[in-house]
């Protein structure tokens, strides 16, 4: 069964984007819940108390359940864009694939040699190297991120390259890693997995308070990531919207796209909610709530600022690159912002409620706020996803931003029907593997950390 | 020598790295179903590569990265043209990856049985493919004028890519067995040293079998001379054959740096009766991609160099010292160094 060649891309987008989601969810806490580990550890090297040590224990074993789909789910994305998308591969190898190669030996490689001497070297290294070998694997994993990141940043806004015989070359390397896109992707990609991973330590503390279970041992961790998530939380909301401002220079559709703005306007207003609005025959949203000149702030910096219409903006590329479509799906951008901006919005206020319920003392007994902060564990990882479907989604038609569209970039090796079968792969492993993830995370968040004989600086796993 | 051929000498020291290194991890793998008594000897099994196998697959990422920065074509085309191959890797090496951290995770028999097999399985199948895969570079697939595989999944089967798959397997089952004479102790370590035996007149016959056809297949399918696809596959065959006398006679560090020179064997062979070209076509011999027409631009190729001299050995350095660190024996009471 051959399909059209339309039906082809659909699948391998649908299948970069259940496969890239899906690992996305492992990705920020691995970033955020490895350096609250180390942070417990460093306690415990410090004061030696063994509250410390369990704590180490008892969060390090999360981290090694969610980190072992992270790594195998990681595999996927690499080998994609080879099998999925080979003409995109061929047009961007030369600039695209150095950030992945560096990204394996100087970052990879680092972040899985040292974890596995972590895991394994409780009684075979020095108490203080065998930290450092923590400190080191985290160093790992932001380097990573970086380096992936610069990558992904050449989809949005290509830099230090030229196009030679139809394929873009590097031409500077240095342009390409210090690209500023790059860097404020990387900061807020920090700072989404350190809140995913205060907001699980918390999420935990919390569900043990609910239940009246080692009140006293999850004290000190709560404070721990309370520390880290009011901070983090709040910042990368104020540095989310910032990044809004350079998206709107290099990518004015994303942004006009997120708020269904059609004609140019000035002392933009930002609807909170809306319905309907979000096609060309139908510009006028039906009901919606507005907050006046608040887009103008997000996108331009000025409340005053002037924002360019979605009809206007196709206009422009119509002239500059040929007849078209230059729009994504503007509903999905509209609601893929909110959904982010709004489950940040609330892991932020649950944050600083908790750290003032901490401070007055009141935090273990206030049942229903406990579960709140429970339930908001899981909000950072859905504003994760939403950020990276607004990112993704909001760069279409364009594979690589005014230079290659995705609809000409897959591979035409590849039938719809090797699609069906490996976009059915994906979805049931993934899925098996979700729920048995789900399972063994609740089992070992529930768990009573006294139980495992954490007192003894004994291996965090044993075979 | 260009920046070209050196990457292309790169690439053959990754994916060599990632054959010497993994290549036991797998054979570790397949012969967890068959050699523990109990579930404690299980347990010593995963022990004995649990700090490294996570390392050793960044051989493989980085192989994989390398390839899509320094040929991107020759990327583009081999993981789109071996796709349901590479899915089903993909399979197997997620499954196996998350064995390692799930199975100690649950006390029921049922769940660390599952685990172990996935882990099993999921070390046979990759072992499989990677040879049937990396054969069907030489032996030719369908690609056509602009560079695409042009074919269907079953173009990747013949009698030369079969042979390479299972002389991948018993080649990497070997080297698990010699990997685990050097890792274990007690009833464990006389049992993989009977299964090394055994192994060993598989591994050696399969791989010699698959090396001399690689050298006729160069000659016949890809235009080479005998010499020098020759050299490194008698290399390849010597090893084998000395891995298996020193099995024989317990030279258990020797029986394991033969088997591991096997390993590297198979892909120094392979590679060498490529080079110059990095995917032959079977439809027109014209068509194949070779080094110089899959290669990416030289600014690209002194970056990269760059970083790869300054990384690639500062990893062999702080690799070497996790060997260093997990040398004692597993299993069996103390655990203490050995040698």
């Amino acid at each position: 069964m051959i399909l059209a060649s339309s039906t082809t891309v659909d699948l391998a987008r649908a299948q970069f984007a259940t496969t890239s989601i899906y690992h996305f969810l492992f990705v920020p806490l691995t970033l955020g819940l490895g350096p609250i580990v180390a942070i417990f550890q460093t306690m415990w090297r410090r004061t030696g108390d063994e509250a410390w040590l369990r704590l180490t224990h008892f969060f390090g074993t999360l981290f090694l359940i969610n980190f072992a789909i992270g790594v195998a789910t990681g595999l996927v994305q690499e080998f994609q864009f080879g099998m999925n998308w080979s003409v995109y591969s061929k047009f961007v190898g030369n600039v695209f694939g150095a950030p992945l190669a560096i990204e394996g030996l100087a970052a990879f490689f680092l972040e899985s040699t040292f974890l596995g001497l972590w895991i394994f070297g409780w009684n075979r290294l020095s108490p203080r190297l065998h930290l450092a070998t923590l400190w080191i694997a985290v160093i790992g994993t932001w380097l990573s991120a970086y380096f992936i990141l610069v990558a992904n940043s050449f989809m949005q806004d290509p830099v230090g390259y030229k196009i030679v015989n139809g394929q873009a070359v590097l031409t500077s390397v240095w342009a390409l890693l210090s690209s500023h896109w790059a860097f404020s992707a990387f900061v807020h990609t920090i700072l989404a997995g350190l809140t995913c991973g205060a907001a699980v330590v918390f999420g935990v503390c919390c569900w043990h308070f609910a239940r009246g279970r080692n009140v006293e041992l999850f004290r000190p961790a709560a404070k721990v990531a309370l520390i880290v998530l009011v901070p983090v939380s709040c910042v990368n909301l104020w540095f989310g919207s910032h990044f809004g401002i350079l998206v709107t220079s290099l990518q004015p559709v994303k942004i006009s796209a997120a708020e269904a703005q059609w004609e140019d306007c000035q002392k933009c207003a930002f609807s909170l909610f809306q319905i309907g609005g979000f096609t060309k025959s139908d510009e006028t949203p039906s009901f919606s709530i507005e907050v006046p000149g608040l887009l103008s702030y997000l996108s331009t910096g000025s409340f005053n600022g002037k924002v360019t219409g979605l009809n206007e903006l196709n206009n422009q590329y119509v002239a500059q690159y040929g007849k078209g479509n230059y729009l994504p799906s503007i509903e999905a951008i509209y609601w893929s912002m909110r959904v982010m901006a709004y489950a940040g919005s609330f892991v932020a206020l649950v944050a600083i409620i908790g750290a003032f319920l901490f401070w007055k003392r009141r935090l273990e007994r206030l049942k229903w706020f406990l579960w709140i902060a429970v339930a908001s564990s899981f909000l950072p990882f859905l504003a994760c996803a939403a950020g990276w479907c607004l990112t993704e989604i909001g760069r279409q038609p364009w594979i690589v931003q005014g230079l290659l569209k995705t609809g000409s970039a897959n591979s035409p090796a590849v039938s719809s029907t090797w699609l069906a079968i490996s976009l059915g792969v994906f979805i049931s492993l993934y899925a098996v593997l979700l729920v048995l993830d789900i399972w063994l995370m609740r089992r070992y968040a529930g768990r009573d950390p006294s139980d495992q004989g954490g007192a003894s600086p004994a291996p965090a796993i044993g075979y | 020598m260009n920046l070209q051929n050196l990457w292309f000498v790169l690439i053959v020291v990754l994916w060599s790295g990632y054959f010497l290194l993994e290549g036991f991890d797998f054979g570790v793998g397949m012969l967890l179903p068959f050699l523990p008594r109990d579930d404690e000897e299980r347990g010593a099994m995963f022990e004995s590569i649990g700090p490294v196998w996570d390392g050793n697959e960044v051989w493989l990422v980085t192989a994989g990265g390398a390839t899509f920065a320094a040929f991107p074509a020759w990327y583009a085309t081999m993981f789109s043209g071996l796709y349901i191959a590479l899915l089903a890797v993909l399979f197997f090496l997620i499954i196996r990856v998350i064995s390692f951290e799930w199975r100690s995770k649950s006390e029921s028999p049922a769940w660390r049985k599952v685990w172990l097999w996935a882990n099993a399985v999921g070390s046979f199948g990759a072992s499989l493919i990677w040879g049937v895969g990396f054969a069907n570079l030489l032996y030719g697939t369908p690609i056509n004028s602009s560079g695409d595989f042009d074919g269907t999944f079953w173009d990747l089967f013949n009698w030369y890519t079969v042979l390479a798959g299972l002389a991948v397997v018993a080649i990497f089952a070997f080297h698990g067995a010699t990997f685990l004479t050097l890792r274990t102790q007690g009833d464990l370590l006389a049992r993989a040293g009977r299964a090394a035996k055994r192994l060993s007149v598989a591994a050696a016959v399969l791989g010699a079998g698959f090396l001399i056809s690689t050298v006729v297949v160069a000659v016949d399918r890809n235009d080479k001379n005998v010499f020098p696809p020759v050299l490194p596959a008698a290399i390849g065959i010597a090893a084998l054959v000395l891995a298996a006398v020193f099995v024989h006679r317990r030279r258990q560090i020797w029986a394991f740096t033969m088997t591991g020179l096997g390993a590297i064997a198979v892909i120094v062979t392979l590679f060498t009766s490529l080079f110059p070209r990095v995917m032959v076509s079977s439809t027109d011999f014209g068509n194949s991609l070779t080094v110089s027409n899959s290669a990416s631009q030289h600014y690209t190729l002194a970056v990269m160099t760059v970083v790869a001299l300054i990384f690639i050995p500062l990893v062999l350095l702080y690799q070497g010292w996790t060997y260093h660190v997990f040398r004692a024996r597993v299993g069996g009471p103390g655990g203490e160094p050995t040698h």
